[in-house]
């Protein structure tokens, strides 16, 4: 397990799988107010690691991809937090539009996973956990998460723990 | 004669439409968005919102008058009025599922008429409303039991219809709605938006069997999964093409003046047809899968990707069962299927209150069971 200092973790996932059973470990320490920022193009797995993050959240219906809606909120139970999964792809000038449609609100008030994150990074809080994915091989993906706040070194240390025990 | 004002705003179209019992178009408006929307590649949220604060109102009253309707509660009998056709006997607006900002101008818009009518208000989910489309058809009505699969931008659904109102949802998408994987896929092959009609055009100049593509057939399952087949086309486009992203805004190709020309052209009309090809195949072979299962008695096709050519020529011909679908004006979001719906709604005795909000994720079945899990199991909770 590679690590580049105590607020990065970089790794290797083998399958669609294992994204998701990763995001699972992750969902299951996030807490209101937590931001997950995710960065990656077309099919590194984006949407597959927040529906990890919601079944480790206790989400049981199906998490889908967010593009057509830009925001779809789940309700895990009592007292797991909302998961607002958001993707701004679709936004042209997505800085001016993410704050038109209001994002501030949903940051305050449950746990936000947020697709194609990089495109509205200005406006973002600096209290993040950005995660990069990218292409390695056909199932392959390489995944790097920064943590950039006390909150999300705290996040990034109980995953990493969770995940490799280290 | 029942008569039903139907008004729809979810997503792009802003639209008014009056319906007689349910089944019989008085009148159909539309005004689209899409030419707006073109140039940012999708819908635009605030844009759209904007859109149909200014069109709400010259739409309704086109449909009226279309309609030879008055915004007033009373049969065609009942005296009073001056329309040929008298007056209404409900207003149906969707409330969900769809963009919270556009659903709100329709909603609003629906009680502020009728509390100055006095007529009855019915809220409408927007994918029950697609399905109510094949009841526009000129023919006997369908028959339950019934399979629909519902294919749009939003929605890939496969449900099982036992009556006006009864709904059981069979499968889904897990990742990606067939109709994003036709917008996500057209614009890596530099097509134009909408992704479904550009595609289904540059199809017709390709071979379907050109490349094979990926199905992900879910067995035991009425589930679908179309992220895997849109990372494969992004996988050949970089063979053809170094600099595609895949990214929102992917770059125009720039080439070096030391390179020689690109030799290897994208074939897009190739690629077109053979991811056409297997979405197609596998939202026909599941569909034709339920429908057996189920013992249904026809099988519908609904939404958007419904007008789809392929789609209705594959399910038509690999169906055992009668197929139906609405003509492609039908397919697509209009308040028609809104009134329709409305209509067995209202006959059904569902009044809206006051109170009735906007649900942008409103679904058509509540979905208690998680969908499949991998079968190495899902982590334990820390």
């Amino acid at each position: 397990m590679p690590v580049l200092d105590q607020d990065t973790l970089d790794f290797i996932s083998h399958s669609p799988a294992q994204t998701r059973r990763v995001g699972a470990r992750l969902g299951a320490l996030v807490r209101s107010g937590d931001l997950i920022c995710l960065e990656g193009e077309l099919g590194t797995g984006k949407t597959r690691l927040a529906q990890g993050i919601g079944l480790g959240m206790g989400v049981v219906e199906p998490i889908t991809s967010p593009t057509f809606t830009l925001i779809s909120e789940y309700h895990p139970p009592r007292p797991v937090p909302t998961l607002f999964h958001i993707d701004v792809y679709r936004l042209d000038d997505p800085v001016h539009e993410a704050m038109a449609f209001g994002l501030d609100d949903y940051l305050d008030d449950g746990v936000c996973v947020i697709e194609w994150a990089e495109r509205i990074k200005p406006i973002l809080p600096a209290e993040r956990l950005w995660i990069t994915l990218r292409h390695l091989d056909a199932n392959k993906r390489g995944i790097m998460m920064q943590a950039n706040g006390p909150r999300s070194q705290e996040l990034l240390a109980a995953f990493r723990q969770s995940a490799f025990g280290v | 004669m029942t008569l039903i004002l139907g008004i729809e705003s979810s997503c792009d179209e802003t639209a008014a439409a009056v319906v007689a019992d349910g089944r019989s178009i008085l009148s159909n408006v539309i005004a689209s968005q899409v030419d707006i929307h073109r140039r940012y590649g999708g819908v635009f949220p605030e844009v759209a919102s904007r859109q149909h604060v200014l069109s709400i109102l010259p739409v309704i009253e086109e449909a009226l008058a279309g309609a030879g309707v008055e915004l007033r509660a009373g049969s065609p009998h009942a005296g009073g009025g001056t329309a040929p056709n008298g007056g209404l006997d409900a207003i149906a607006v969707t409330r969900g599922p769809g963009l919270a900002g556009s659903l709100l101008v329709g909603v609003n818009v629906a009680k502020g008429l009728a509390l100055a009518s006095g007529l009855p208000l019915v809220g409408i989910n927007h994918i029950e409303a697609h399905i109510y489309g094949n009841w526009l058809v000129e023919a006997p009505p369908p028959e339950f039991p019934l399979v629909c699969l519902v294919v749009s931008g939003g929605h890939t659904e496969l449900i099982l219809m036992t009556g006006h109102g009864q709904y059981q949802r069979l499968g889904g998408t897990l990742d990606d709605a067939a109709g994003e994987a036709f917008d996500k896929v057209g614009r890596l092959l530099g097509l134009p938006y909408p992704g479904g009609p550009a595609i289904q055009e540059a199809a017709a100049a390709g071979s379907a069997t050109a490349f094979k593509l990926p199905r992900a057939w879910l067995p035991g399952t009425y589930d679908f999964s179309f992220s895997g087949l849109k990372t494969a086309v992004l996988r050949i486009v970089q063979k053809y093409e170094p600099q595609a992203s895949g990214g929102p805004k992917s770059k125009p190709r720039t080439v070096s003046s030391q390179m020689p020309p690109l030799v290897r052209v994208l074939p897009v009309a190739n690629l077109a047809a053979s991811f056409q090809a297997a979405v197609v195949d596998v939202l026909v072979e599941k569909t034709c899968q339920a429908a057996e299962e189920f013992g249904a008695q026809i099988v519908l096709l609904a939404g958007g990707v419904a007008a789809n050519t392929l789609l209705r020529q594959e399910m038509s011909r690999r169906s055992p069962l009668p197929v139906r679908y609405p003509p492609a004006d039908l397919c697509t979001d209009n308040a028609a299927i809104i009134a329709s719906a409305g209509y067995y709604r209202y006959e059904a005795g569902e009044r809206a209150g006051w109170d009735m909000d906007v649900n942008p994720g409103l679904r058509l079945v509540a979905r208690p069971t998680p969908g499949p899990e991998d079968p190495e199991g899902t982590p334990k909770k820390a």
